[in-house]
């Protein structure tokens, strides 16, 4: 019964592997090599679970308890114990070796990315990126208020010609590498899009950043992965990876910092005159009711 | 391997060890507050299991949620978030280390070292009653307002103290005091269980005679005394952040639009304090699991453990090993990237001496000459679903493999396989064991095979198909998944029937609760040694053994714990207390 059951997990696991329609989502950025790794990881491990199972149902078929007979009286192997030891070393290492090297690349951020920046709150995204300076400007916490809700540093020159994108989707160009700097308000949030592969948390108080290359057009979901309150699973956007010109197009739509300040300062003017008029209409109201 | 079974061919006569116990003089010092560690083990596991059955009731209302989403008017996305939480905190705390140490610690500890009781009894009591407490603040959570903490077992601040989380009040308070109770106790318990080992261990009982049962018992017992000191202080210092507004982990935010007081904490910080602790905690899990499952296969294979030199090396490597690899729990925390290198390293070395374990549990069944009894069967689904969880660590500990998958379902499969069922499988075998000591009777093996079969068989069905999942990119800890792009209707239909799985699983455990009511009346009486072990539990003048473990003399050991098929001996087992047969010649010299 337990042979059988042990032969059935095997089979079953290796049926259900091969049946499955589920696995990784098509990728769609640089990071092919971090499915490599998950790849072979998985033939490497898969291979040994697959083994054990059937070493274990082998020695169950086997050995069954038989009156009479006494088991072997061996405490130890030291030849293959070492063996096992070594291989495993070495099975361990075929795994360690590429991962590390892939982890370099990902930790070694290109020269020639362009910085955008993703900002978290509970439970909404907003998206920052450079003006033609290149330079986001510097941000302070302590600046964020309704007006300005990234909390850019208004003396800071750099920061006049960030785009703002609040309330939309976030807009990236085709194969170009990106360094996405990660920023939160409140709580731990986590930026990711499946089809990257790449993720990475955002911490208050800290920017955090990763590195990837978007490599086929199209329209992604942006989910938050780190619990972050009771809004979590319905934090969402999406990125739109787009051809160099549709992207142009669309940047050259979106609103700075600059023009954004202008349109508060505007707004307080005219609130303040509305005010003044208020004001004295509701003096000749007073008088008129004496 | 002579050098363990033979070595002492001569030990002195015994002598009678007249060790001074408080004998119980009332019904309430014997049974209510006992100093008899046999009783404070049957306290803490009946405690532990009635907690862990609100924390499985709590998996069914989460799988009815992810199963069958909007239908279940009762589930709100706070509740929900409630659920994982307390599910997730009471399997990895309050049941599975109180079951593991202060269960299956106290009770066997004493016994299998030959030893009357604790070495201070009075603080072993103390140990239960706080952690009685600990969980009674625990329960108390449910019923105040707002209910408890819904921030996910990890407690992450600032999320876990601010509004926009369940429970973010009063809820967090009392987790965190339950916590602090919670180790209190445990440290009068384990520094009981490491001096008990160390100091009262009977004449002939050298460490390397040990069984590894206590092995594993007492490393993770060492474990858990230099780990969890980190979570009281993590538990302490967000209290802190909480209720008197300091900054330890708070920086300087805008919630829900509005500029808090906190100013120059930092979140990360408390992730370092928690996984310092959670990691060891993988282990103070798994390590007993070891421990126990070595013995199951050695009695039940009739057959030595294979290379017990090298298990016990294996055990005492793990648990120093598992200390430098916390942050593997953190690749994607935003702590330094470069810390990546490090924490992968020692990560997958670790996976060597637990490989070595595997295969030593594999070889001890070569050649053996295997009753496929419960417990047998039960460490047999153990290996199974403990190298299953095992591989798909070396996917999460290798740092790149890791950023894709984390957070994913991948990880909630990976580790419900290897500290969820695993470690609860050998929970069950070790119960189908040690009963028949505990009660005088046996189990009921018709209930027992049913039990075994749903059990192992649907939590395999359950957690396999959830790391494809997980490869998808479904993330954990999601309320409802909404409309997303990537996920296929397929996988709503697989997470209905994994709902329908796990709700039968659990059903079936009734089966099992059952089983131990009935034959502790109508079971078959077991008598002395039914399984014919040589570890001294078995070797009791009484069954069940009274206060005090054995008779008038302590027994005195003369053999390593796995004597089992030598050549040449009159049965297939020798008792670790059977003196060798030269020793009367030359004790009459």
């Amino acid at each position: 019964m337990i042979v059988v059951g042990l032969v059935l997990v095997a089979v079953g696991t290796v049926l259900f592997h091969l049946l499955s329609p589920w696995w990784w989502t098509p990728i769609a950025s640089n990071w092919g090599y971090i499915d490599d790794t998950i790849v072979l990881t998985f033939w490497i491990t898969g291979t040994v679970f697959i083994a054990v199972i059937l070493f274990m149902a082998y020695c169950a078929l086997r050995y069954k308890h038989r009156a009479g007979v006494r088991s072997e009286y061996r405490p130890e192997n030291k030849n293959l114990e070492w063996w096992l030891t070594i291989v495993t070393t070495v099975g361990v290492a075929g795994m360690l070796i590429p991962g590390l090297f892939v982890w370099n690349q990902f930790v070694t951020v290109p020269a020639e990315a362009t910085e955008i920046e993703v900002m978290a709150k509970q439970w909404s995204w907003s998206f920052r990126k450079p003006g033609k300076d290149g330079k986001l400007g510097t941000t302070n916490v302590r600046l964020v208020n309704a007006d300005n809700p990234f909390g850019i540093d208004p003396k800071d020159p750099n920061g006049q010609d960030d785009v703002l994108v609040d309330g939309d989707n976030l807009h990236l160009p085709l194969n170009k590498p990106i360094k996405v700097l990660l920023r939160s308000l409140d709580v731990l949030h986590d930026f990711y899009v499946p089809q990257f592969r790449a993720k990475m948390d955002m911490v208050p108080g800290a920017v955090t950043y990763f590195w990837f290359t978007p490599t086929r057009t199209g329209t992604f979901d942006i989910l938050c992965f780190e619990l972050c309150g009771v809004g979590h699973h319905a934090m969402r956007s999406q990125v739109v990876v787009e051809a160099q010109t549709a992207y142009d197009n669309w940047l050259n739509q979106q609103m700075t910092f600059k023009k954004a300040l202008a349109a508060v300062e505007k707004r307080a003017a005219e609130n303040k005159q509305l005010a003044s008029r208020k004001a004295a209409a509701d003096i000749v109201a007073t008088i008129a009711a004496d | 391997m002579a050098e363990v079974g033979a070595e002492i061919e001569r030990i002195g006569p015994a002598e009678v060890e007249d060790v001074e116990l408080y004998h119980a003089k009332s019904w309430i010092t014997k049974y209510v507050f006992s100093q008899d560690a046999k009783v404070i083990a049957i306290q803490y596991s009946a405690t532990a299991i009635a907690i862990g059955m609100v924390a499985l009731v709590l998996s069914w209302l989460m799988r009815l949620q992810l199963g069958f989403p909007e239908s279940f008017d009762f589930i709100e996305a706070q509740d929900y978030y409630q659920f994982i939480t307390m599910h997730g905190m009471i399997m990895v705390v309050y049941l599975l280390t109180a079951l593991f140490l202060g269960g299956f610690g106290n009770y066997l500890i004493p016994l299998m070292v030959g030893a009357r009781d604790m070495v201070f009894p009075y603080v072993n009591m103390l140990s239960y009653w706080i952690y009685l407490l600990a969980v009674l603040v625990l329960v108390a959570s449910f019923f105040v307002p707002g209910g408890p903490t819904g921030a996910g077992w990890t407690l992450y601040p600032p999320q876990a103290i601010l509004t926009g989380t369940p429970g973010a009040g009063a809820g967090i308070v009392l987790m965190l005091v339950s916590l602090a109770l919670f180790i209190i106790g445990f440290t009068m318990g384990g520094l009981n269980y490491v001096t008990t080992v160390l100091q009262a261990r009977t004449r002939g009982m050298t460490l390397m005679r040990m069984p590894l049962t206590v092995w594993g018992i007492f490393t993770a017992t060492v474990l858990a005394l230099l780990a969890f000191p980190a979570l009281f202080v993590g538990a302490v210092m967000m209290t802190l952040d909480s209720v008197l507004g300091t900054s330890f982990f708070m920086p300087t935010i805008v919630s829900q639009g509005e500029l808090l007081k906190h100013d120059g904490g930092s979140p990360i910080l408390f992730q370092h304090l928690f996984w310092f602790f959670g990691h060891p905690e993988v282990y103070i899990v798994a390590l007993p699991a070891f421990g126990i499952v070595s013995d199951l296969i050695s009695v039940h294979a009739r057959r030595h453990i294979f290379g017990y030199r090298m298990m016990v090396w294996a055990i005492v490597i793990i648990g120093a090993l598992s200390f430098v690899v916390w942050a593997h729990h953190m690749y994607v925390s935003g702590m330094n990237p470069y810390f990546g290198f490090f924490f992968a390293t020692t990560t997958l070395i670790i996976a060597v001496p637990t490989a070595i374990k595997v295969y030593n549990w594999t070889l001890t069944l070569w050649r053996a000459n295997i009753n496929f009894t419960l417990p047998m069967l039960f460490a047999l689904a153990f290996i199974v679903t403990f190298v299953n969880g095992g591989i798909t660590g070396l996917f999460l500990g290798n740092v790149v493999v890791d950023v894709p998958l984390s957070d994913t379902m991948f990880v909630v499969a990976h580790f419900h396989m290897v500290m969820g069922v695993a470690p609860i499988l050998v929970i069950f075998g070790a119960i189908y064991h040690w009963y028949p000591l505990m009660t005088g009777r046996m189990l009921n093996e018709a209930m027992g095979q049913f039990h075994f079969w749903v059990t192992f068989l649907g939590a395999y069905m359950i957690f396999l198909p959830i790391h494809y999942l997980g490869f998808l990119g479904v993330p954990r800890r999601y309320f409802e998944m909404g409309t997303t792009s990537f996920i296929p209707e397929s996988a709503h239909t697989l997470n209905e029937f994994i709902t329908v799985v796990a709700l039968i699983v659990g059903v079936a455990q009734l089966v099992f609760f059952y089983n131990v009511v009935w034959s502790m009346i109508k079971g078959k009486k077991a008598g002395h040694n039914p399984w014919k072990a040589t570890t001294l539990e078995w070797q009791t003048e009484e069954v069940p053994p009274g206060h005090g473990n054995f008779g008038r003399e302590l027994p005195v050991v003369y053999r390593w714990a796995y004597d089992y098929g030598v050549p040449g001996a009159e049965d297939d087992f020798v008792p670790q207390n059977h003196p060798p047969k030269r020793a009367p010649a030359r004790a009459a010299e």
